[in-house]
C-alpha cells in the first residue's frame, strides 16, 4: 500500500490533516445550516451541535499539540484534563473537613506521580500505583483526620474519583507511549482509534435508542439506555474498528474485537456516570452552568476514562508485553 | 509589566485553576461603575475568589478592606495588600459595632468613605467575621452608613458558594473544588428606611442568590 511507504511522521501528519479536514467540513456545514430559519426546538438542537463541535475541535487541537510537542507536553496536557475532571468530580460529591488532607494527596501527589510514571514508561508501577498503594494510603490519611462520620462512603468516593479521573485518564497518554513490536512511535494512531471507536459507539447508541424506542433497562438512571441500543452501539464500534484496522497494529478480526470491547466499555462508562449524576442531583450538566460552574468536562471524558484502561490492557495482553 | 501586576495576574490565575472562580452576573452586568459589593463571608479565600471572578479591568478599581494591624505586620503582607490589591486599611475599632466610638478614635468607616469619594469600588463582608453556620450572620451597620453617605453608589449583593470546602478553618493548602460568585440586582436604600430593616433586606438579597448559584 502507498500509505505504508511513508515515514511514521508523515503518516501521523496525514492522519491529523484528515482529522482537521473533516472537522473543517463539518464546521462549514453547520455554519451554512445556521442561515436557515429554525423553530425553537431546532435552534436548541443546532446550538447543541455547535457546542459539541467546539468540544471536538478543542479535543482534536489538544490531541495534536500532545502528539507534536512530545511525551512531556502530552503528559502535562492529559494531566491537566485529569485535574479538571477530578475537580469537577469532587465538587459534585459531599466532602467533609476530614477529607481535606486526602483530597490534597489525591490532587497534588497521586495525580502528578501517576503521570510521571506514565512519562517515564514505568508501565508496571503505573498499573499498580493507584489500585495498590493509593488504595491503601487514602483511608489511612482519612482515618487520621479523626472523623468516623460516613467514613466508608467518603473514602470510597475519593477512591472512585481517583480511579476514574486519574487512573482511567492516564491510560490515554500511556497508549501514546506504548512501544509495540514493529509499531514504534505510532501511539497517536491507537489513541485516535480508541477515541473514534468510543465516540462511534456513543453516537450509534444514542441514535438507535431514539429510533428503536425500546423499554429502558434502568429507567431511574437512564431513560434511553436499552440492551438493543447498546448492542447497536457495540456493533457500530466494531464495524468502525474493522474499517480502521489499517491504522492499528491489529489484524482485521482482532481490530473488530478491540473496537467492540472499547465501545462497550465507553458506553457502559457513560451509563455509570449517569447514575453518579443522578446521585449527585444533576440532571443534565451539559453546557449549562447549573452546578457551581461545572461545565461538563467530566461528562465528555468519562467514557474515555472507562474505555482507555480496558483497551490499554487488552492491547498489552494481545501482544504479550 | 510591573511585579505587582504580574503577581495579581498569577494570583487570579491560581484562583481560577483551583476554584474556577466563576462569576455569574444575574442581577447586573459587570460594568465599570462605582459599586460596593457585599457578600457572605466563610473563608479567608473569599476576597481572592470574588476578586478573581471580576473581569480584569474591574479588578484594578475594586478594593478590599484590610485590618491595618494584621495586614501591615510583615513586609510581605503589607506589600501584597498595598501593591497587588490596593487595599483600604482600617483600624479595628475597640468599641462594639453600632455604638459610638470614642471621640479621639478614628471613625473606622472614614478610610472607606475616603476611597468612595475617590471613585473606587469596594468589597465588604458585612457580617464582620467569618461565619460557620449555613446562613450568614446578621449584618453590621457599616453598610447602612455607606449607603446613606453615598446614595449614588450601587450596592451589589453577592453570594459566594462552596468556598468553605476549598479551605476549611485551620488548613493552609486549598483543595481544588469549583466555586461560584453570583452577583445580584443592586439594592438601594429607600427614603426613611430604618437601619435594621435595610440591613435585613440587604442580607436577604445576598441569601436570595443561594438557590440560583
Amino acid at each position: 500500500m502507498e500509505l505504508r511507504s511513508l515515514s511514521v511522521t508523515q503518516q501521523v501528519g496525514l492522519l491529523f490533516l484528515a482529522l482537521f479536514g473533516l472537522l473543517a467540513l463539518a464546521t462549514l456545514a453547520v455554519f451554512a445550516r445556521s442561515f436557515r430559519d429554525m423553530s425553537d426546538t431546532q435552534l436548541a438542537g443546532h446550538e447543541g451541535i455547535v457546542r459539541e463541535l467546539r468540544a471536538i475541535w478543542t479535543g482534536s487541537v489538544v490531541f495534536w499539540i500532545a502528539w507534536a510537542a512530545g511525551p512531556f507536553v502530552s503528559n502535562l496536557l492529559f494531566g491537566l484534563v485529569s485535574f479538571f475532571a477530578l475537580r469537577e468530580f469532587v465538587t459534585l460529591t459531599n466532602t467533609r473537613r476530614g477529607d481535606h488532607r486526602s483530597l490534597l494527596v489525591a490532587f497534588f501527589l497521586v495525580l502528578p506521580v501517576q503521570y510521571v510514571l506514565v512519562g517515564t514508561r514505568q508501565f508496571n508501577a503505573f498499573t499498580v500505583f493507584i489500585p495498590v498503594y493509593v488504595f491503601f494510603a487514602i483511608p489511612v490519611i482519612s482515618a487520621l483526620a479523626n472523623d468516623p462520620f460516613r467514613f466508608l462512603e467518603r473514602t470510597a468516593k475519593i477512591q472512585w474519583g481517583i480511579t476514574v479521573c486519574v487512573y482511567g485518564m492516564s491510560h490515554a497518554p500511556a497508549l501514546l507511549l506504548l512501544d509495540l513490536p514493529q509499531w514504534k512511535e505510532r501511539g497517536a494512531f491507537l489513541v485516535l482509534y480508541l477515541v473514534v471507536v468510543v465516540a462511534t459507539a456513543q453516537l450509534a447508541q444514542e441514535a438507535a435508542s431514539k429510533r428503536l424506542r425500546r423499554r429502558p433497562v434502568a429507567r431511574a438512571i437512564s431513560r434511553s439506555f436499552s440492551w438493543r441500543a447498546w448492542a447497536v452501539g457495540i456493533a457500530s464500534a466494531g464495524l468502525v474498528g474493522v474499517l480502521l484496522y489499517w491504522t492499528t497494529p491489529f489484524k482485521p478480526l482482532p481490530a473488530l474485537a478491540m473496537g467492540a470491547a472499547a465501545g462497550a466499555a465507553g458506553t457502559l462508562g457513560e451509563f455509570v456516570m449517569r447514575a453518579f449524576k443522578r446521585d449527585a442531583g444533576v440532571r443534565d450538566w451539559r453546557g449549562r452552568l447549573s452546578v457551581t460552574g461545572a461545565v461538563g468536562l467530566l461528562d465528555r471524558v468519562a467514557p474515555l476514562c472507562f474505555a482507555a484502561p480496558v483497551f490499554f490492557h487488552s492491547v498489552r495482553w494481545y501482544f504479550g508485553i | 509589566m510591573k511585579l505587582p501586576e504580574f503577581a495579581g495576574l498569577t494570583l487570579a490565575f491560581i484562583a481560577r485553576v483551583i476554584t474556577g472562580a466563576q462569576g455569574h452576573w444575574y442581577g447586573c452586568p459587570p460594568k465599570a461603575e462605582q459599586r460596593i459589593y457585599f457578600a457572605n463571608h466563610q473563608s479567608h479565600f473569599d476576597w481572592v475568589l470574588l476578586w478573581a471572578s471580576l473581569p480584569r479591568d474591574l479588578r484594578a478599581v475594586t478594593r478590599p478592606i484590610a485590618a491595618r494591624d494584621y495586614w501591615t505586620a510583615s513586609p510581605f503582607k503589607h506589600w501584597i495588600t498595598r501593591e497587588v490589591f490596593n487595599a483600604v486599611y482600617v483600624s479595628r475599632s475597640r468599641s462594639p459595632e453600632g455604638q459610638s466610638c470614642d471621640k479621639d478614635d478614628e471613625d473606622p468607616l472614614e478610610p472607606l468613605m475616603e476611597a468612595l469619594r475617590h471613585g473606587d469600588s469596594l468589597v465588604i463582608f458585612p457580617e464582620g467575621t467569618r461565619g460557620h453556620a449555613a446562613d450568614p450572620a446578621p449584618f453590621k451597620s457599616g453598610l447602612y452608613a455607606l449607603a446613606q453617605a453615598f446614595p449614588e453608589v450601587q450596592l451589589i449583593p453577592a453570594w459566594i458558594d462552596n468556598v468553605q470546602r476549598v479551605m476549611p478553618k485551620g488548613e493552609v493548602v486549598p483543595v481544588p473544588i469549583l466555586c461560584t460568585v453570583t452577583f445580584g440586582a443592586p439594592v438601594a436604600l429607600r427614603p426613611d428606611e430604618e437601619r435594621r430593616a435595610f440591613l435585613d433586606r440587604a442580607r436577604d438579597a445576598v441569601m436570595a442568590l443561594r438557590p440560583v448559584a
